[in-house]
């Protein structure tokens, strides 16, 4: 069959050849077959539809052309003969590309901006925040009529003015007239498309509708609509006065001109930041700050020694405890091996992070077995002091990794020949001889894989450092929330998801370091297995 | 005459026993035995002791079994705040319709990959092996953003929900558990599929009849082996579900037990013993088959 299909692959098959596969596909096909295929595809493009519909109302042009174009390619796919290798990789592929190949792409753009908690929209969202967030209410101003309509989830206000003139607006659209309305008593009560919110529903969407501020035209400094209790509305100015010309935002009150000085702020003279601000792109920024500013490239480094160092001391150990087990429960004269294997296997059939959460309590300085029970009440700093708590997870990875490792050598050993032995000891070789240079070599050519591999995934042990000791004790003098026993990516979860300030930007950009980091020591890993595999031959 | 001296000679059926050679032998290997039952079965001991310790405290658990209750059980199933009990069943459906649907996705790939020859299929194969060097927790930013542009357009599927977080755990096995199955996909005939495909079977009948039942070994491990790293994974499940209601048993576990004001032990350890059961019963009722499926990609 493989070769067969080589030649199809190279050679165009005849208008016979494709005949024939074709009538023979639609008789073993059966109705059956055809029916379920056509189900799902219709699930599918039900779904892609309704997806569509919301895109189009959105006005989100490029997602839209995305989807429509994946929907098309997979409506091709399916329903034309031939293809077969693409209908097996297209439901992978979609996930694949997406949630895999694409965010790390993304993740590089992102390590390019200025991403962060006060910088997450665009120019246009940071200046309608800006001037609703210092709206207030316009003194003696007139009272408008309003009713809530809802159309999909997103609330609009339909609004009556004094003049009995009726329009509509959402946060998103100003206000804009509209002649269709259903009118009772002078009042604009429902439009065709929308739903009127009842008394009830008001009641319960009360926080969403006292936050909604639809502008009164195009102009941001002509103010808002708000309303307190979904009836009448009034109008609302800001206290700040957006110049479009200028680029430049006044404080009524203070008088306080910011402008936008390209770093994604309203700026003031002295250097007072507006927020919130906008994203832009500051190119290399991200980087330069992580390696010059004393304040992260110092826990930067650090963390970054600490990551190999874990990672390697962490296989290192597992390994050598794993072997030594494995050597020791290797002999069949010893009983009992299976009841020894099964209590071995245990911390790693037990899941990891509640390994882990345990072990933090078991360590704890006052509270803890570790010191009140086995040390008779000592008070030892187990995860507090900085280099006791890099001992701790060390002895802590040991307890959660040296089961698989001893798994994996018991392996290897029982698949090693015994002739191999047989033959070194008739000739007289001793039996660490033996081991040294008869086994260990087998051994470790079968097992180099595993341990990149396990190298690999401590590099990435969150789990372990996270909850173990969060990372710390903290580094005072550094400017990003890191401690001593941070590994990179316990750091780039701290610095994108903890605390006060998320910064996306600097957290994407350690990625990507990591990134480059992984992809190096990967070339050099396989480099030398590559190598250790020919020595053997 | 016939001197029958022989039978005065006896011959022993058994050597006696000697302490100091079996201790040679065998018992040094008991003694590690014993200590390393000692050190994997204490942490574990430890925390069913605690679990059953009806009092409460970190302090109050080090007195191991001093007294059994199940009052820690009923706590932890009963705290309004840690609703347990919907953490436990998010946790199993995550991790089941992931290891479900990993199985079925990485197959189809792997069949093709392994029994169809396809311009591209190179260039896939190699992709495959180079996006496993960049597990998916290392863009963990990039993908809470885009969930949470999704979850502006399609809430249903965006932050805070269940599908969403399935979608992107789906994104990030296919790689791995495709080239493990693609290894194992291999080692199957291909002469079995070429005679059914004479008999007259379509593609779609040899994958689904033939090729999945001969594989089935590794489907279950690979599913396995998925639905136990769904529910160990803290990273990408805290940054998408929010609510309390909607996390699973790593995240809300952890946020229990961090918040300095929690002191109740004996709950959280009774909520691990109970989240553990499952996880545990299976792997050592499987371990045959997991150690396999851990070696398995050494082979290539």
């Amino acid at each position: 069959m493989r070769t067969d299909d080589t030649d199809a692959s190279t050679t165009k098959p005849s208008k016979r050849h494709q005949r024939a596969a074709m009538i023979a596909e639609a008789a073993s096909g059966g109705l059956k077959t055809i029916l379920i295929k056509i189900t799902l595809l219709g699930i599918v493009d039900a779904i892609a539809l309704y997806g569509l519909f919301i895109l189009f109302l959105q006005q989100q042009w490029i997602i839209f052309g995305l989807v429509a174009a994946v929907t098309l390619v997979v409506n091709w796919i399916y329903f034309t003969p031939g293809k077969l290798p693409a209908k097996y990789l297209t439901p992978g592929v979609i996930f694949l590309v997406v949630f895999q190949i694409f965010v790390v792409g993304y993740t590089a753009y992102i390590g390019f901006t200025n991403y962060s908690t006060g910088h997450n929209s665009d120019k246009a969202q940071a200046i309608s925040a800006l001037m609703s967030s210092a709206q207030e209410r316009v003194p003696d101003s007139p009272t408008y009529a309003v009713t809530v309509l809802d159309q999909f989830g997103t609330l609009s206000f339909l609004v009556t003015d004094p003049n009995g003139e009726v329009s509509l607006g959402s946060a998103d659209s100003p206000l804009s007239p509209v002649n269709n309305a259903t009118i009772d008593g002078g009042e604009g009560v429902g439009l065709t498309g929308y739903t009127t919110l009842s008394f009830q529903d008001i009641l319960s969407r009360t926080t969403e509708i006292t936050a909604l501020a639809v502008p009164f035209s195009d102009d941001p400094n002509d103010g808002a609509l708000r309303t307190n209790d979904g009836s009448s509305a009034y109008l609302y100015l800001s206290s700040l006065v957006y110049d479009e010309q200028a680029d430049t935002m006044t404080d009524a009150k203070t008088g306080t001109v910011f402008t936008d000085t390209g770093d994604g702020a309203f700026v003031s003279a002295t250097g007072e930041e507006m927020l919130p601000g906008w994203r832009i792109n500051v190119g290399f920024d991200n980087f330069a700050r992580a390696f010059t500013e004393e304040g992260i490239r110092t826990p930067l480094i650090s963390v970054t020694l600490w990551t190999i160092t874990f990672a390697a001391l962490s296989v290192a150990t597992t390994f050598f405890l794993g072997l030594f087990l494995a050597i020791v429960f290797n002999d069949m004269r010893m009983r009992g091996r299976k009841f020894y294997r099964v209590a071995m296997i245990l911390p790693y059939a037990f899941p990891a992070f509640l390994s882990a959460l345990v072990w933090a309590g078991m360590l704890s300085e006052s509270f803890g077995f570790v010191n009140q029970v086995l040390l008779g009440g000592a008070e030892i700093p187990w995860l507090t002091n900085a280099w006791l708590a890099k001992i701790s997870v060390l002895v802590v990875n040991l307890w959660l990794g040296f089961p698989y490792m001893f798994l994996v050598c018991t392996g290897a050993l029982q698949s090693i020949p015994a002739e191999l032995e047989e033959a070194a000891t008739v000739d007289g070789a001793k039996p660490w001889a033996v081991f040294r240079l008869i086994k260990l070599p087998l051994l470790l050519v079968s097992v180099a894989p595993l341990l990149i591999a396990s190298f690999a995934f401590n590099f990435n042990n969150f789990n372990l450092i996270y909850m173990l000791t969060g990372g710390g004790p903290r580094d005072g003098a550094a400017d990003v929330n890191v401690g001593a026993t941070d590994i990179l990516i316990s750091m780039v979860y701290k610095v994108a998801f903890t605390g006060q300030a998320r910064d996306y930007g600097l957290a994407s950009a350690f990625s990507i370091i990591i990134f480059i980091l992984v992809a190096v020591i990967s070339v050099v890993a396989f480099r030398k297995t590559k190598a250790l595999e020919e020595l053997n031959r | 005459m016939m001197t029958v001296d022989g039978a005065t000679r006896v011959i022993p059926l058994k050597r006696p026993f000697a302490l100091r050679r079996w201790f040679a032998r065998t018992g040094w290997r008991h003694l590690v035995g014993i200590v390393m039952v000692v050190f994997s079965g204490f942490p574990l001991l430890y925390v069913l002791s605690a679990s059953l310790n009806p009092q409460g405290t970190l302090t109050g658990s080090n007195q191991l079994f001093s007294r059994i209750g199940f009052d820690a059980y009923a706590r932890i199933l009963s705290t309004p705040e840690a609703p347990f009990g919907l953490w436990f069943g998010n946790t199993i459906i995550i991790a089941a319709t992931t290891a479900i649907l990993t199985v079925f996705l990485g197959a189809l790939a792997a069949y093709s990959f392994s029994r169809m020859r396809f311009t591209g299929r190179r260039v896939g194969l190699l992709t495959l092996v180079l996006v496993q060097m960049f597990p998916q927790l290392l863009a963990v930013v990039a993908i809470f953003l885009v969930m949470s542009t999704i979850s502006d357009l399609f809430p249903a599927i965006g932050l805070n929900t269940q599908i969403g977080l399935i979608m992107v755990y789906l994104g990030g096995a296919l790689s791995v558990n495709t080239y493990l199955m693609y290894g194992f996909f291999n080692t199957i005939p291909a002469s079995i599929d070429e005679a059914a495909k004479i008999d007259g079977a379509s593609h779609a009948r040899i994958f689904f009849t033939i090729i999945l039942r001969l594989v089935a070994p590794i489907l279950a491990v690979v599913g396995l082996l998925s639905f136990i790293a769904t529910t160990n994974d803290f990273v990408v499940a805290s940054v998408l579900l929010i609510d309390p209601d909607k996390q699973t048993l790593a995240v809300g576990l952890y946020r229990l037990v961090s918040n300095p004001n929690y002191a109740d032990w004996s709950a959280f350890s009774a909520g691990a013993v109970l989240a553990a059961l499952p996880v545990m019963a299976l792997f050592l009722y499987l371990q045959k088959y997991i150690v396999g499926g851990l070696t398995a990609g050494s082979d290539k």
